[in-house]
């Protein structure tokens, strides 16, 4: 297991170094001059290279690179602004706030909004689909087959919208979204992020409905459930420690991708409910061609899915002994 | 059925399995009856889709309840089983009765090491504590045959190899002393040597419990090596019943004389072509009428009047020997015996 993690874990730094290269070179391929936008509207030459300077985008890209590679690990001196310290992703070209604080000032928020709503599309997805599944065929089945179509149709700034619409401005049942650290006030905290999650789950809920009833009905004819049974356990131990064990590994695999997903900013659900997290961030700085807090947050999704990736690889293996971790 | 003091350890009557499918009703098993006594090995014989495996799964309790409908009885040591509630069922399955499935590997659960596969059953049947779980695990692969078993007991099934694991199986289904084991294939998917090594297994053991088995193979060679009596299944009936030495050496359903001639002998000539039994086995959404064997069958015509494919022959048994066929005793000596001939 800890040779599987020090593999994984420098075949992601590996990755990461790839996602930092493509993004920084593509960034170069748009044609706008962030040094201009920064300048304002008149510009003299001799202005333009001294922001040009100051903004570090003066020396040649692959230069650049090593610079903003470097700062990572060393940090930075800035020309009037002075020293950065590690893990230094620059400041930003907009409004010039250190990149690294930013992101992790909105970290949380972007958490708060993945782990809530993961757990409400857990509990309900897993939960309707065993129920579809222990009741194949039947109305329940129906119904959350049904309903799991209707909400994987969804998205979210449709139903996010009606239901700000109907539950927060008509009946005054939940709180206009917004973020409160846990810290400060956990009850402002949940109140704020319910509609959130409870829209973010509606959308996300249906795959997992969906997948558990697959997962389970195929499990539940396999042979070694069979033969759990034919041993006399009763249905609920064979149901849970034999069927759902063997349905658990897709199941995990999904999540861990969600997971990922979601940490690296989901930029729709953050943009519906005008909560400010890492999503919001990633829109803003490819709108402003602000180059460090756009890597800077890319960096973040990038490392959020590549680890979600290797946690979900580790806990395949605990789930069933036949993966060996090598 | 009125309970007689002759009353077998095991007896199926008239049994009907009949399953609904989108297609329509299938007749897995339509008409069955056969007795078991203690200590005695039943070899059950048919094709694929014979309705063999199925007979066993009913008599369990492991079938789709929701797809399936049974009629008939199934009196284990005189209770009724078909009729029993699940929870019921439960208390026998891996107790009284137990079985053991043809592909080892896809049977146990790739999840649970052997010891707690073997354990588990023993624990929910006796209520023992899981360290004496785990020394009877042992002990019931030390039993089986497995090398350092006490190592072995904490392996996964993927680490065991095939016919360890077929052991491990057997192990499993034993670990409660069951009074009746159902044996579906369990040396199919085995080489040969393995094989004999599971069948001397499953007769010790018979020997000193007293085990009462049903061994389900399409496979002759390994019903003359244990069975005491044989039941030939074709299309969800039986066509022909006995002790091994009659249904083997003096068959009187051409079914099973197109099962015999089908298999090459040792003592025969090697020039001597295998004679398979013409088409496949039939569909039962929708049985050939009258006798279901009549399609495939050499000596329909030899029937007159077309019987064979109008009317259904009757199973005449008489002292645990008889079969289903509408030829005459005379015909079938005089045509059996050209077969037997060609074999010998």
């Amino acid at each position: 297991m800890f040779r599987f993690l020090v593999r994984r874990v420098l075949g992601a730094l590996v990755i990461l170094l790839i996602i930092s290269a493509v993004t920084f070179f593509l960034f170069y391929a748009i044609p706008r001059d962030p040094a201009r936008m920064a300048c304002g509207k008149v510009c003299p030459d001799d202005l333009l290279a001294q922001v040009r300077q100051n903004l570090g985008i003066a020396d040649p890209m692959p230069v650049q690179y090593w610079h903003w590679l470097q700062a990572i690990f060393v940090g930075r001196d800035y020309v009037g602004v002075g020293h950065c310290d590690a893990p230094c992703f620059g400041y930003s070209f907009s409004n010039n706030v250190n990149v690294f604080d930013t992101i992790m000032e909105r970290l949380p928020t972007t958490i708060s909004l993945a782990i809530g709503g993961a757990f409400f599309f857990l509990l309900i997805g897993v939960g309707t689909g065993m129920l579809a599944a222990l009741k194949q065929g039947k109305f329940l089945d129906k119904a959350a087959s049904s309903f799991s179509l209707i909400g994987s149709s969804m998205q979210i700034y449709f139903v996010g919208y009606i239901a700000m619409f109907f539950l927060v401005s008509q009946l005054h049942l939940l709180d206009q979204p917004s973020y409160t650290p846990f810290t400060e006030n956990p009850g402002a905290w949940f109140s704020g992020l319910l509609l959130p999650w409870l829209v973010l789950s509606i959308i996300f809920t249906a795959n997992y409905t969906r997948m558990t009833r697959s997962q389970l009905v195929e499990q539940l004819s396999e042979d070694y459930v069979r033969t759990a049974r034919a041993k006399g356990l009763s249905r609920s131990s064979v149901f849970f420690r034999f069927a759902w064990r063997g349905a658990m590994g897709p199941i995990v695999t999904i999540f861990g991708i969600d997971m990922g997903t979601l940490i690296g900013g989901a930029i729709i659900t953050e943009s519906t409910f005008s909560i400010q997290g890492l999503g919001a961030l990633a829109v803003r700085s490819v709108d402003d061609s602000d180059l460090p807090m756009l890597l800077g947050v890319t960096m973040i999704a990038a490392a959020g899915i590549v680890f979600a990736n290797i946690i979900v690889d580790a806990v395949y293996a605990l789930i069933d002994p036949r993966i060996r971790l090598a | 059925m009125t309970s007689t003091d002759q009353q077998a350890f095991l007896s199926v009557r008239d049994l009907k399995v009949h399953f609904s499918t989108e297609d329509g009703i299938v007749k897995a098993v339509d008409g069955l009856s056969f007795d078991l006594e203690k200590g005695k090995t039943l070899g059950i014989v048919g094709e694929s889709g014979s309705g063999k495996s199925v007979t066993n799964l009913t008599i369990l309790g492991l079938h789709d309840r929701h797809r399936t409908a049974i009629d008939g009885e199934i009196l284990l040591d005189g209770k009724e089983l078909t009729t029993a509630r699940e929870s019921e069922l439960e208390k026998l399955r891996g107790n009284k009765m137990a079985m053991i499935f043809q592909d080892a590997l896809a049977s146990l659960s790739p999840y649970h090491t052997i010891g707690k596969q073997i354990g588990e059953t023993y624990r929910k049947h006796t209520g023992a504590s899981k360290s004496e779980a785990r020394k009877r695990a042992i002990e019931m692969l030390r039993r089986v045959g497995i090398p350092q078993p006490d190592m072995r007991v904490d392996d996964y099934p993927h680490q065991f190899s095939g016919g360890m694991r077929q052991r491990a199986m057997i192990a499993m289904a034993l670990v409660c002393d069951p009074e009746l084991l159902i044996a579906d294939e369990p040396t199919t998917a085995l080489d040969v040597t393995v094989q004999a090594q599971i069948m001397d297994l499953l007769k010790d053991l018979q020997q000193e419990f007293g085990t009462a088995i049903i061994f389900i193979t399409h496979d002759l060679g390994v019903i003359a090596d244990i069975a005491d009596d044989v039941l030939v299944m074709y299309g969800g009936r039986c066509v022909e019943r006995g002790t091994k030495e009659e249904v083997l050496r003096t068959p009187q359903h051409p079914y099973t004389v197109g099962l015999l001639s089908s298999m090459p002998s040792l003592d025969g000539p090697v020039d001597v072509p295998l004679s398979p039994i013409p088409g496949s086995p039939p569909s039962l959404l929708n049985p050939p009428s009258g006798c279901r064997f009549h399609p495939r069958c050499a000596f329909a015509e030899k029937v007159p009047g077309g019987l064979c494919s109008t009317e259904r022959p009757l199973l005449k048994v008489e002292a645990g020997r008889g079969s289903a066929c509408h030829l005459t005793l005379d015909q079938r000596q005089e045509f059996f015996a050209d077969l037997a001939a060609t074999r010998h």
